[in-house]
């Protein structure tokens, strides 16, 4: 296969917008660059920028491994694809309220309507509940990739809970300190106000009525693998980090538990997801949630965000239809590409698939951070044959994709310099009356050879991303 | 402020003076058990240092007897007594991480520091480099943290509980480190040099015995090292200055049922501030340090129950 790199042509010559890094590189000494490697890795350490993983010792933290070598896009090239970001989280937006309130587009025979309806994310007790500029995913992060040819898609929208932004203003903040020097020769165009962004967000969708909104932060806790971005978040924004058993619910009105006594809550930028939110409402085995949330959100007195059931439209079962949604919402055509999605419901999709798995990656339809896929090309026989029997057991709960070339960049491992694998997951946020990001995104990259899962839990780092300003 | 984050960063001060005040009773007991003295007196000392923290039987499930090496092994960096300098260091680190968005970034940094360096040391490794040492640079973490949270943090709530903590805990402690001394150094009674190395290694362990030479310019007394770390206000490890600092810490936090706390609390105060040293002595240091104990753990108590105990939903 043939992989784009985006600092190297396909004949050797360094790209335009990599040729001032370049240019640093080939005069700075490699011991310099080692030291300061081992200089950023303490500095993680020693601020404990970690995250947890998931059926491991409980408490220990691993960091992320941090790169760096930057990942460098043009302005054009950003102002492109910053403008499909808005229009795709725009008609996701109004495929959500349209879903919870007249189903417009099922109506239409656009999508079928069991596929939305029937979905394990789709949230009935959402039906007909007005929220605060019609917004449900006030954050999203979209996954998007460059493959073959040089051209971007979007491997998934991330609606729920969506994490990383942490990493990203982490990662600028290092490498500033690191290369002062890089920033002198370079306009890169600034990530740092994005906790400002995202407040002034929130404070947007506040309740009706409401002038001075209470904001807070709802981590599940200490032990989740995202603990550090959570309260990362909510010291930049300056509002409380709470967990479930800080907030109480009375009279359909939400109040943390404070020192002076109960405060009113007015929006929250929960970190939980919908099933833990509620006892009342959802899992009833949960003692992350707060009882009764959902029945003062219904009401109108909190704003959650994001909105309870918007997993239904990041659902990998509905990821296809979105092009669609572009095209029925704002007839508009899509400026950013899916990628072609074989959906195993489909008999057809699926006679195709299991002919093609040593060629396909196969996904669960909700699965998340790299866990229960199969990268056909890179694995064994045996693991192709045990999907075999999983999608003809239940084909229902998969979708499949052509293998991409996905596009590698210079990346520092233990051989020295050498080409890895890497997506982009900018952070796309919405208040009603406009959509707006900071240049770029997080950067994730494989550092495994060959490998391309970038997910953290499966051994992924993640490098700055710059934005070049003209 | 959340009650919740309240209960930590007061533990979180709580446990890194804990780990000082530790530090500094092991030091002045190592320091005395250096000067000559008959082994019965060496073993009261460490036995006292179990009976302080209430630890005889957690000691005893462990260790068959009571041995300088053995005391210090358990004190410093047993990870299952939950009072030894190793956990007090983990529990502050873990209080502050449950709270790292509310205290400054160099705040956090240093107590993760400490803990990150707390954990690699082995008690081999810090017994080889010389236990003194050790002690030294606990000391100096403890004073770095309050020191960093003097220069950085905002001074309003989460500061308060910071403070609350530290001087509580303070309190509790240099009352139990005097009434512990105390205890050991009263019978001897006779003035020769180990009674002065004696007082003067106390004196030494709550940074105190440059203080004395300069408030009093003469001879070590018992009476006047009582008066020292009970009565004088300006003495930072005093009892009478921690509740100062305990009362006006608790006046900015108050809120509409804290008022018997406070009165507690201002009680204590108003007692230390007219208490004459020659009355607690007739009444007998130890039973009036026992008292004094008693009370702080009440008024601890009651922070607790005002305070950081997530409040009852009427309200």
């Amino acid at each position: 296969m043939n992989f784009y790199n985006e600092m190297v042509d396909a004949n050797g010559g360094v790209r335009a917008h990599y040729q001032g890094y370049d240019e640093w590189l080939k005069a700075t000494p490699p011991e310099r660059i080692a030291r300061k490697r081992a200089e950023a890795d303490l500095a993680f350490h020693r601020v404990g920028i970690t995250f947890a993983v998931y059926g491991e010792e409980a408490g220990k933290e691993r960091l992320i491994p941090f790169d760096i070598v930057p990942r460098i896009i043009p302005s054009a090239e950003w102002t492109t694809m910053q403008d499909g970001l808005r229009q795709r989280v725009t008609a996701l937006n109004m495929f959500l309220h349209d879903v919870y309130h007249d189903q417009e587009i099922l109506k239409a025979g656009k999508i079928p309507a069991e596929q939305v309806l029937n979905n394990a994310q789709y949230r009935a007790v959402m039906q007909g509940v007005d929220l605060p500029g019609q917004i449900y995913a006030h954050i999203a992060g979209v996954d998007i990739v460059r493959a073959g040819a040089g051209e971007s898609y979007v491997l998934e929208d991330n609606l729920r809970v969506p994490s990383g932004v942490s990493y990203m203003l982490e990662d600028r903040k290092m490498m500033m300190r690191l290369f002062p020097e890089l920033f002198a020769k370079h306009k890169v165009a600034p990530v740092q106000h994005y906790p400002d962004m995202l407040l002034e967000k929130l404070r947007a969708v506040a309740p009706k009525g409401v002038s001075d909104p209470t904001v807070v932060v709802l981590t599940p806790g200490a032990y989740n693998s995202a603990y550090f971005e959570h309260t990362f978040l909510a010291q930049q924004m300056g509002v409380e980090l709470v967990e479930g058993r800080d907030l109480f619910v009375k009279d359909e009105v939400v109040y943390m538990r404070t020192t002076q006594g109960p405060q009113r809550v007015d929006v929250i930028y929960r970190r939980i997801d919908d099933d833990f939110l509620d006892p009342l409402a959802f899992r009833q085995d949960s003692a992350l949630g707060v009882p009764g949330i959902l029945k003062a959100y219904q009401a109108g007195n909190v704003t959650l965000s994001n909105a309870i059931g918007t997993g239904v439209a990041d659902d990998k079962s509905i990821y296809p239809y979105v092009p669609e949604m572009i095209r029925f919402y704002l007839g508009e055509e899509p400026i950013l590409n899916n990628v072609p999605t074989y959906m195993c419901r489909k008999p057809d999709d699926l006679k195709y698939v299991l002919a093609h798995l040593p060629e396909l990656v196969v996904k669960e339809v909700h699965g998340a951070g790299g866990y229960g896929m199969l990268v056909g090309p890179a694995s064994t026989k045996e693991q192709i044959e045990h999907f075999r029997q999983l999608l003809i057991a239940k084909p229902e709960g998969y979708i499949a994709q052509p293998t991409l070339a996905l596009s590698n960049c210079p990346t520092f491992v233990e051989e020295g310099i050498a080409p890895r694998h890497l997506d982009l997951r900018p952070f796309v946020l919405s208040s009603g009356k406009c959509v707006n990001m900071v240049p770029g995104g997080l950067t994730r990259v494989a550092l495994t050879k060959g490998s391309l899962v970038v997910n953290s839990s499966q051994g992924g780092g993640t490098k700055d991303t710059w934005v070049l300003e003209d | 402020m959340l009650s919740r984050t309240a209960d930590h960063l007061f533990w979180m001060s709580r446990y890194i003076e804990r780990a000082e005040n530790l530090a500094r009773l092991l030091d002045v007991t190592w320091q005395m058990s250096l000067v000559p003295q008959a082994l019965e007196a060496a073993n009261q000392n460490w036995n006292a240092i179990i009976a302080l923290n209430s630890l005889e039987e957690t000691y005893a499930k462990k260790y068959s007897t009571v041995t300088a090496d053995n005391v210090l092994r358990f004190m410093v960096s047993d990870q299952d007594n939950f009072a030894s300098i190793h956990s007090c260091l983990r529990l502050a680190r873990e209080n502050a991480h449950a709270v790292r968005g509310t205290i400054t970034s160099e705040m956090w940094e240093t107590l993760n520091s400490t803990w990150l360096e707390a954990r690699e040391k082995s008690f081999e490794q810090i017994i080889n480099g010389g236990i003194s040492e050790f002690f030294d640079w606990v000391k100096m973490r403890s004073s770095l943290s309050r020191g960093v949270t003097i220069g950085t943090l905002l001074q309003d709530k989460a500061y308060h509980f910071i403070r609350l903590g530290t001087l509580l805990e303070r309190a509790d402690n240099t009352a139990r480190i005097l009434d512990v001394k105390y205890h050991v150094l009263r019978p001897h009674g006779d003035e020769g040099a180990t009674d002065f190395y004696q007082w003067g290694a106390l004196l030494r362990s709550v940074s105190a015995f440059e203080v004395y030479r300069k408030v009093y310019r003469d001879v070590i007394t018992p009476e006047r090292v009582t008066e020292l770390l009970i009565l004088r206000n300006d003495m930072p490890r005093s009892l009478h200055f921690c509740i100062n600092g305990v009362v006006k810490n608790l006046d900015l936090i108050a809120n509409s049922h804290s008022d018997e706390t406070q009165r507690q609390a201002g009680l204590l105060h108003a007692q230390l501030h007219y208490a004459r040293v020659e009355d607690i002595l007739a009444q007998g240091l130890h039973e009036w340090l026992t008292d004094f104990m008693d009370r702080i753990y009440l008024i601890g108590d009651g922070i607790s129950k005002d305070f950081l105990v997530p409040m009852a939903e009427a309200a």
